[in-house]
């Protein structure tokens, strides 16, 4: 281009450096804005965390730190990053016992949580929850009531259990295999939080839910369903486990038939 | 006026003579009350499908009078809260109806359920007894075929009844069994429309099958159950081998009073195990499933314990889909209609190979035991093994889940399974037959292990062995192997006094033919030292 400008017309070389000058003008106005302006996350040490996120941060470094890296940004093999997980995530992995993970499997299995008093463990999750919350954002429970009132609750709750959860976790909330060893859990000791905690970040091999597939209102009542279904005295007897007509056929082998048979052996012997 | 004398003692016979006067029953009565059953716990298990089947009748028919069998839309308002307010067809509002708000009607609806599995397992477990003791042989080989047809007719007859509710289970059943008809090459789709009168799941389906299971298909299964024991009287039952006992009698108890009663016996105690477990544990709990909806797909949705062996083999085909000449034969047509098929087909012929093979054209009345004939019950539990695999497999999911094991791994070890399994239980089973047949020849030469441990005057231990009948020069007994039982302990010959009692089988009476030395235990005797003699031989 260099060697083009001198035969160029004056006037039209004069116009392009003119550009090229406005142009890194324009470019450092630019950059200095945003430097001014931006905030402060990635140039300071130590980022603007409320006093919750500060003690939760305080607990992340001493339990989360060595799978999910510094900053909770993850670590290649061994924990993913939690920016943008929310802390409906981090309750609901936390509270449930799955997170501290105890090894390397298909799928983290519910234990019990890390802190055994349950208002311990509450306060933790929530200090734990704020911290990943401030990081990054991400989905939130709601505080206060997470079950719905009102008629047809149960109703409407159970139809929605029906289509959207029974396909992996069963009619009966007690689970179910999926591929691979990875498993849709037993409902029977999840609380109402850790549900509606579950439906909105989606753990594991679980579609998230978020309010515009089912509102707050729906979570509420198949939440309402869900616990109902748990206390809800079997009519016809002993459940079976509720798993349906595998332990059905089980027990018409294991009791029916073993009676049956031996009562022809007991009434053939009869003479 | 003379007082007219009431003799209660001449009442039976006045009455039967009464009745007799009318109805010349008594030739034919007499010779069905003469009737003589061989007697063996083995033959009553034909009874408990039976008496299931009977069981069912009385329950079905208290179903009929509150089940509404239509697929009318309604609006759920009867007792059971959480299904208030929810739009359902009227058959799975009217099977609510009978579960919550008729007196006696859910411990009525689990009977007829349980019952219902009852009913196959009984008449699978007398399938079992009847082919592993020959008692298919000739003449029989049509009551087999019948039986086999029962067996068939029963299951499509529970598949049918268990489809009424229309709950999302039984519905995301039929949903599957809708797609094995369209899979038949050509004539699928026809038959699947001619059967639903539209495409899935239509308004006409629960209305059929209702007219199926109330009316045809009970209608023939009473039917052939009538053949089926009409045969039965026909060509008199088959005994086992004996004391008295041949080819051409049959030794056992009259029909009335003893066997009669026996069977009214079982029938109660078969009626109390379904009523306790009716009434201790829950079955087909509908309301938890919920009305039928084309969108709900239950986890762990599995068909009734005797449809689960279809459900496993579709689950272990692999999914081969073959395409040509523009058509699609779907892989669930090879697991789901083609192998039924088989298993339809051929334990119907086995009869006539097992006749063909053995080159075997005489009548059979006499049944074999399993052992001594090592090639059929091999064959059997074989069978066997390869309907276990199945069936095990049609509920791997719930093994997955519960065992914490990868639902992959269940599957492939369904698959290896079925095509491994079968032949080494045919090895295993081989084995044992020729084991248990070589020890009851061991017992007849070389008689019963006493327990008597001696010493000879050499310092060697020797056990006496007890004869059971007499010896050869060498002391090995002459008793040909009759094809029944070989007593092996020395109870069972009456040394013991008295003789222990058993609860479940005969107290066992010392045999009134002489046999060995009087069913005494060896003492120091010649025969006793030839027994020790022989004892030193290595066998």
């Amino acid at each position: 281009m260099s060697t083009r400008s001198g035969r160029v017309p004056r006037g039209r070389a004069r116009r392009r450096v003119g550009t090229v000058v406005r142009l890194i003008a324009a470019l450092i106005l630019a950059g200095g804005l945003y430097a001014a302006f931006a905030p402060g996350v990635y140039a300071e040490e130590d980022p603007q965390l409320s006093q919750a996120a500060k003690d939760g941060k305080a607990i992340f470094d001493n339990t989360c730190v060595s799978c999910h890296g510094r900053n909770a940004q993850g670590v290649t093999d061994r924990g993913p990053s939690l920016i943008g997980v929310g802390s409906a995530s981090v309750e609901f992995q936390v509270t449930s016992g799955r997170m501290p993970l105890a090894r390397q499997e298909a799928q983290a299995e519910r234990k019990p949580p890390y802190w055994s008093d349950p208002e311990e463990l509450d306060q933790n999750a929530r200090l734990l929850g704020q911290y990943i919350q401030e990081l990054g954002g991400g989905p939130q429970v709601p505080d206060g009531n997470l079950r719905a009132e009102g008629g047809n609750t149960l109703a409407r709750g159970g139809e929605l259990f029906r289509v959207n959860c029974s396909s992996c976790h069963a009619f009966s909330a007690g689970g179910g295999a999926l591929s691979s060893g990875k498993f849709a859990p037993s409902m029977a000791a999840a609380t109402d939080r850790q549900i509606y905690a579950a439906m909105l970040s989606g753990p594991q091999n679980m579609p998230v839910f978020g309010d515009n597939q089912l509102t707050p209102d729906e979570k509420r009542e198949i939440i309402t369903y869900i616990q109902n279904l748990k206390e809800d005295k079997d009519p016809g007897g002993w459940g079976l486990g509720r798993i349906g007509p595998v332990t059905e056929g089980l027990a018409i082998f294991v009791v029916g038939v073993v009676a049956v048979v031996f009562a022809a052996l007991w009434i053939a012997g009869k003479s | 006026m003379r007082k007219r004398k009431f003799d209660l003692n001449a009442l039976p016979a006045a009455a039967g003579n009464e009745i007799d006067d009318r109805l010349h029953a008594a030739t034919p009565l007499r010779k069905l009350m003469n009737k003589v059953f061989p007697d063996h716990w083995s033959f009553l298990l034909g009874e408990v499908a039976l008496w299931s089947f009977v069981i069912l009748l009385l329950t079905g028919t208290f179903l009929t009078l509150f089940f509404d069998p239509s697929m009318e839309e309604t609006v759920y308002n009867g007792s059971y809260t959480p299904l208030r307010g929810v739009s359902m067809s009227r058959a799975f509002a009217s099977s609510l109806d009978i579960s919550f708000d008729v007196r006696g009607g859910l411990f009525m609806r689990q009977m007829h359920h349980w019952a219902a599995l009852l009913f196959v397992a009984g008449i699978i477990v007398h399938m079992f007894r009847t082919f592993f003791t020959g008692a298919f042989r000739k003449p029989r080989e049509l009551n087999w075929i019948v039986g086999l047809l029962l067996f068939w007719i029963a299951i499509f007859e529970g598949l049918f009844g268990y489809s009424l509710p229309d709950d999302a289970l039984s519905g995301t059943g039929l949903r599957i069994m809708n797609a094995i008809v369209l899979s038949i090459p050509v004539i699928g789709s026809w038959i699947a429309f001619a059967g639903f009168g539209s495409e899935f799941p239509g308004t006409e389906i629960i209305p059929r099958f209702y007219t199926l299971h109330i009316l045809l298909l009970p209608a023939l299964l009473v039917g052939l159950v009538t053949v089926h024991l009409v045969l039965l009287l026909l060509q008199k039952h088959a005994q086992w081998p004996g004391p008295g006992r041949t080819n051409y009698n049959v030794v056992g108890e009259r029909m009335v009073p003893r066997y009669a009663s026996k069977m009214g016996a079982f029938f109660l105690i078969n009626f109390a195990v379904i009523a306790i477990m009716s009434g201790l544990f829950q079955i087909n709990p509908i309301w938890i499933f919920g009305p039928y909806k084309a969108a709900v797909v239950s986890a762990g949705s599995q068909p009734d314990w005797y449809v689960m062996f279809l459900d496993g083999s579709a689950r272990l085909f692999p999914a081969w889909e073959i395409r040509a000449f523009g058509y699609t034969l779907p892989p669930i047509f090879w697991p789901a209609v083609v192998l039924p098929g088989i298993l339809t087909v051929l334990p119907m012929i086995y009869p006539f190979i097992e006749a063909r093979r053995l080159k075997d054209r005489r009548v059979h009345n006499l049944l074999q035991r399993p052992r001594d004939v090592p090639n059929r019950t091999a064959l059997g539990v074989m069978a066997i093994a390869f309907y276990v695999v199945l069936v095990l497999s049609g509920g791997n999911d719930i093994i997955a889940d519960q065992f914490s094991i990868s639902l992959n791994a269940t599957t492939w070890a369904g698959r290896i399974g079925l095509l491994l399994g079968p032949p080494i239980a045919y090895w295993v089973t081989y084995r044992i037959c020729l084991g248990l047949q070589q020890h009851d020849r061991e017992v007849l030469v070389h008689g019963v292990e006493t327990g008597i441990i001696r010493r000879l005057p050499d310092g060697r231990f020797m056990e006496v062995h007890q004869p059971l009948g007499p010896t050869d020069e060498h002391g090995h007994g002459q008793l040909e192997y009759a094809g029944w039982a070989v007593p092996k302990k020395m109870n069972r010959l009456g040394a013991l006094v008295p003789t222990v009692k058993g609860f479940f089988f005969p107290v066992e009476r010392p045999s009134r033919t002489p046999i060995g030395n009087g069913g005494r235990p060896v003492s120091t005797g010649p025969q006793g030292q030839r027994e020790l003699e022989e004892a030193e031989r290595p066998r």
